[in-house]
């Protein structure tokens, strides 16, 4: 989906999103509130320069509006596969957006994200992953990778694991998948401005996916694992 | 065996460790293994390839989880994630003086990549809960597979990284870059390109590591206490004012480095003299040789 199309169905009174090389930014009302976009469009990769300008945005919006709820916005292809971002350090520059985004939340900024088109591996984990919730549109495409090159790398047949992504969660796109696992709160269908108002008002800094995805049916090992380690005791597994 | 490199998982941890401290959560008698790896006719492994618990530290009660890189690469899947997560969010309850992560890993383990991927964002979030908890987290990187992927996020989200000469530290692997964009882009079989690229010496001339040692476990050992030390005085949680920091050093580094194509022009950039012959160097001289020049010291 286009963001602006996106922007228009999310934000009724307006918004002062302004793209600049396929980093968004800028501001929208919802409801009463004043809300601080930051987020990424053409399905770009995320390289050292929009991993550090995103990071910057919410530092901006952490220094200068306390508390103003932030929505991160993500369409990425994942992170840019390239010789110079790695000697550059890629990886401190797309921890540094996690920091960034973790310290908002402790600053008491309630931050929610939305995948509107792709979400794949490092272009996700250090933002919509990062946020308090993370919601998806149901044409939205979350992956690590695509099957065939699953296959290559477990060396495990594409036939095995295009039968075996039909039922298990674990391999196959899709947000209902994320959403099953906990990694996705949910998904939404229609009427996105109300839905963005109520995931506002919902927001919650503690993490709950072990405990979604478990109860969800998607991670039945997670959670167990989680409280037995700070039980001292056996894991209880489902 | 003194070799960091050449040890298993809970070689490190037992010659990390004051002698029989540790005690081990979720053992691998409890033979807690993946849910995921059956159905591919994939060997599991009764403790999911990390190893956790607790022990002692010169003394210092700490809490420590060793990655074993010869279980499918180190990789993070559902229960391994899970005991890093565990782990942490105990130490928030029982407040050891230290976390510490002997991290070996590619990253998100493929045979059951949705689950590895939410996995590791869970471990970044909650090792960045046991930092604002204030109990501080520290890194030791020096196996043979390196700590790439999600994990190589999660090292940058500690509070300090002991690495190694022989230990790397990145995000994409070699192989998936050449993979991607052709051997022009990164020749994964050039190893002094590889390594000059992610390896130790290099992270720590950029400031992405705090400290480079030899491979051998005393070192890393005296290394590790040093970096506990900081945090006895002073906040392991982020701040906005460090923050802030990193982002003008990140923000510098691009600047200054952005047209490089090769690290050595970095390391010449940076005025070092001689920096073709910085490979060659065993780490203590190593150090003591780039000690002016080195970027992102506090």
């Amino acid at each position: 989906m286009e963001w602006q199309t996106l922007a228009t169905a999310l934000f009724p009174q307006g918004h002062g999103i302004t793209e600049d090389h396929d980093f968004l930014s800028g501001s929208a009302q919802v409801g009463t509130q004043t809300v601080a976009i930051i987020g990424t469009t053409g399905h770009t990769p995320i390289g050292v320069e929009i991993a550090l300008k995103q990071a910057e945005a919410v530092l901006h919006t952490v220094r200068t509006h306390p508390q103003r709820p932030i929505l991160i916005l993500v369409d990425t292809q994942g992170q840019r596969l390239r010789h110079r971002d790695e000697m550059l350090g890629i990886n401190s520059y797309m921890a540094h957006l996690g920091k960034c985004i973790d310290l908002a939340r402790r600053e008491g900024h309630k931050v929610i994200a939305l995948v509107y088109d792709q979400a794949l591996s490092g272009g996700f984990i250090t933002s919509g992953l990062m946020a308090d919730a993370c919601y998806a549109l149901p044409e939205a495409t979350i992956r690590v990778m695509g099957l065939p090159a699953m296959a290559r790398i477990t060396k495990v047949e594409l036939d095995l694991l295009v039968e075996l992504a039909k039922e298990n969660p674990v391999f196959a796109p899709g947000p209902e998948n994320y959403a099953r696992m906990g990694g996705v709160m949910a998904i939404w269908h229609e009427d996105l401005a109300q839905r963005l108002e109520q995931a506002l008002a919902e927001a919650d800094p503690v993490d709950h996916r072990s405990a979604d995805g478990y109860a969800r049916g998607g991670r039945k090992l997670a959670q167990p694992v989680i409280d037995a380690v700070l039980a001292g005791r056996h894991v209880l597994a489902a | 065996m003194n070799s960091y490199l050449e040890s298993t998982a809970r070689q490190r941890m037992q010659a990390m460790l004051d002698a029989a401290s540790f005690e081990e959560f979720i053992g691998s008698s409890e033979r807690i293994v993946s849910p995921h790896l059956a159905q591919l006719n994939a060997a599991v492994s009764f403790d999911d390839g990390v190893m956790i618990g607790r022990g002692k530290l010169d003394g210092h009660a700490i809490f420590c989880a060793a990655q074993e890189g010869a279980f499918m690469g180190g990789a993070v899947g559902e229960v391994h994630g899970a005991k890093l997560v565990g782990l942490l969010r105990r130490a928030v309850v029982e407040r050891p003086a230290a976390v510490l992560l002997l991290l070996e890993s590619g990253g998100v383990r493929l045979h059951e990549a949705n689950a590895g991927l939410i996995a590791v964002s869970e471990v970044m979030r909650a090792l960045l809960d046991a930092r604002a908890a204030g109990i501080p987290v520290i890194v030791a990187i020096g196996g043979s597979n390196g700590c790439f992927g999600g994990m190589g996020i999660v090292a940058r989200c500690a509070n300090a990284i002991i690495m190694s000469e022989e230990g790397r530290l990145a995000m994409s692997g070699p192989e998936v870059i050449e993979t991607a964009n052709g051997v022009e882009e990164f020749d994964s079989r050039d190893r002094a390109l590889v390594w000059r690229t992610s390896g130790g010496k290099h992270r720590y001339l950029l400031g992405d590591c705090q400290a480079l040692v030899a491979d051998d476990f005393d070192a890393f050992r005296a290394a590790i206490l040093d970096a506990m030390s900081v945090y006895e005085h002073q906040s392991s949680a982020l701040s906005l004012s460090a923050l802030e920091q990193e982002q003008a050093m990140l923000k510098t580094r691009l600047a200054r480095f952005g047209d490089a194509t090769d690290p050595l022009q970095i390391w010449e950039h940076m005025g070092i003299a001689d920096a073709r012959q910085l490979p060659m160097l065993e780490a203590e001289r190593f150090c003591a040789q780039v000690a002016p020049y080195r970027l992102g010291v506090a």
